[in-house]
């Protein structure tokens, strides 16, 4: 009996059920949790653009003290009623660029003037999506730091944007604008070189030149997203 | 695979501690090791052996899977229909992986990350695979049980030595504590004992100290 077809596709398919059914539990059930946990890491990645962060800084305490978050639309204009935590930046990057909602995290300083804003960027790799933040200090044109991530990157050539910090660290004090146009900012091919004159270039990753393009590609694309906004305020605050 | 253990006849009245039971909980800490003697898993204890808290957490990971996934077979053992036995123990075995992720990601996110992949990998692992299939299904749960522990920690021993010794010599510290810096000594960390390729011949020399001390030999 143990053999026979029938017996083997009932017991299949009530295996298949009883697995299914505990698994689905388990994932509603730590659902919140997880969710809570994305959120931290999210903070945590806005924040160390533009901060140093040590082991036991209230993530928490910091973001809500310092940083606000809205969102913008192409035209630039300030979506007033949504929030940033809402908009899933892989799902806007599928969407044309006029299209797009934009959040963006601006961070103040204790007496309440804007010190830098963090802008969410989207893009694709080598072999998959990467993605990350940029932080641009008050003037709204000087890159203050830079935060990426991947999904597939090759470890040790591309995933470099993401485990090597000098690799970050190289796009501090580079220039988005120039005359009012988006110039972006550059991965070079090659590593080794100095670009320190230069402001829109930054040294690139040995063996790790398509990966570099996802970057270049990723940065510029969504420094045109935000240049209505980021050139409209930038006349405002000189 | 390892043919010793053989199908364990479980008396009756057999206390749960009994002499063989015990014997199966030591056998895979020295003897009947699944990594160094088996030579099984050794991808993964290679991956996530740089830092000593990932290797824990995955040890701790591969012990739970294998011991439960042990018992549920061991007690579905003589309903399992065995042309379709190994999908129902990869069925089994993906269900505990999937619960472990899922309460690592819960209770443990940033060791979860630093894991990503690998619990995911436990799945294939064959340690899993070759427990259930050479002693789960054959054996009572409760033997399974240990079997599996056993087993979890004969695995676990070998990956927190290795990532001992890397942690240590690799980036000078343990579980993130700086050791030499709090000597007051400038370490500076040895780049071989980070990449996989050192942890290889790592593993080598730990298969060799060991096997020269019990005095194993492959039989051929």
């Amino acid at each position: 009996m143990r053999q026979s077809n029938s017996y083997i596709i009932i017991y299949s398919a009530v295996l298949t059920i009883v697995c299914g059914g505990l698994l689905a539990l388990a994932a509603e059930g730590l659902k919140d949790k997880q969710q809570a946990n994305i959120e931290l890491e999210q903070k945590k990645n806005i924040l160390s653009t533009v901060m140093e962060l040590k082991e036991g800084d209230n993530i928490e305490e910091i973001y809500n003290k310092r940083v606000k978050a809205f969102v913008i639309d192409f035209q630039g204009n300030v979506k007033e009623g949504m929030l940033a935590k809402d908009v899933a930046v892989a799902s806007e990057y599928k969407k044309p660029r006029e299209e797009r909602l934009l959040p963006i995290y601006e961070f103040r300083s204790d007496s309440g003037k804007i010190e830098f804003v963090s802008l969410p960027v989207y893009g694709y790799g080598l072999w998959n999506n990467i993605w990350g933040y940029v932080a641009l200090t008050a003037d709204l044109n000087t890159i203050q730091g830079v935060k990426f991530q991947h999904a597939g990157e090759t470890p040790g050539l591309g995933a470099r944007i993401e485990s090597d910090g000098t690799v970050q660290g190289r796009y501090k004090g580079k220039k988005v604008f120039e005359n009012g146009e988006v110039v972006s900012v550059v991965m070079q091919k090659g590593e080794g070189k100095d670009y320190s004159n230069d402001a829109h270039s930054v040294d690139g990753m040995s063996g790790a030149t398509l990966t570099g393009k996802g970057v270049n590609n990723m940065l510029k694309d969504y420094f045109a997203c935000y240049k209505n906004y980021l050139t409209k305020n930038q006349t405002a605050s000189n | 695979m390892s043919a010793e253990v053989a199908e364990v006849k479980v008396e009756k009245a057999e206390p749960l501690f009994s002499k063989k039971n015990k014997k199966l909980f030591t056998n895979p800490l020295d003897i009947d090791n699944p990594v160094t003697v088996q030579v099984l898993g050794v991808c993964s204890s290679l991956a996530v052996t740089t830092q000593m808290k990932p290797a824990f957490v995955m040890s701790i990971g591969l012990t739970i899977v294998t011991a439960c996934s042990n018992v549920v077979i061991s007690a579905l053992r003589n309903t399992i229909p065995s042309r379709i036995r190994i999908i129902v123990q990869l069925a089994i075995v993906s269900l505990w992986v999937i619960l472990v992720d899922q309460i690592l990601k819960a209770y443990v996110y940033d060791v979860s990350k630093q894991l990503s992949v690998f619990v995911g990998l436990i799945i294939t692992n064959c340690i899993v695979m070759g427990r259930l299939e050479a002693f789960a299904m054959g054996n009572k749960p409760w033997p399974s049980f240990i079997d599996g522990i056993g087993n979890g920690v004969g695995y676990g021993l070998i990956l927190m030595t290795l990532a001992f010794v890397r942690e240590l010599f690799g980036a000078g510290s343990l579980f993130g504590f700086k050791v030499w810096e709090s000597m007051g000594l400038h370490y500076q960390g040895n780049g071989l004992m980070l990449l996989p390729a050192g942890a290889c011949i790592l593993l080598g020399v730990i298969i060799w100290v060991q096997r020269s001390i019990n005095g194993y030999r492959e039989s051929h």
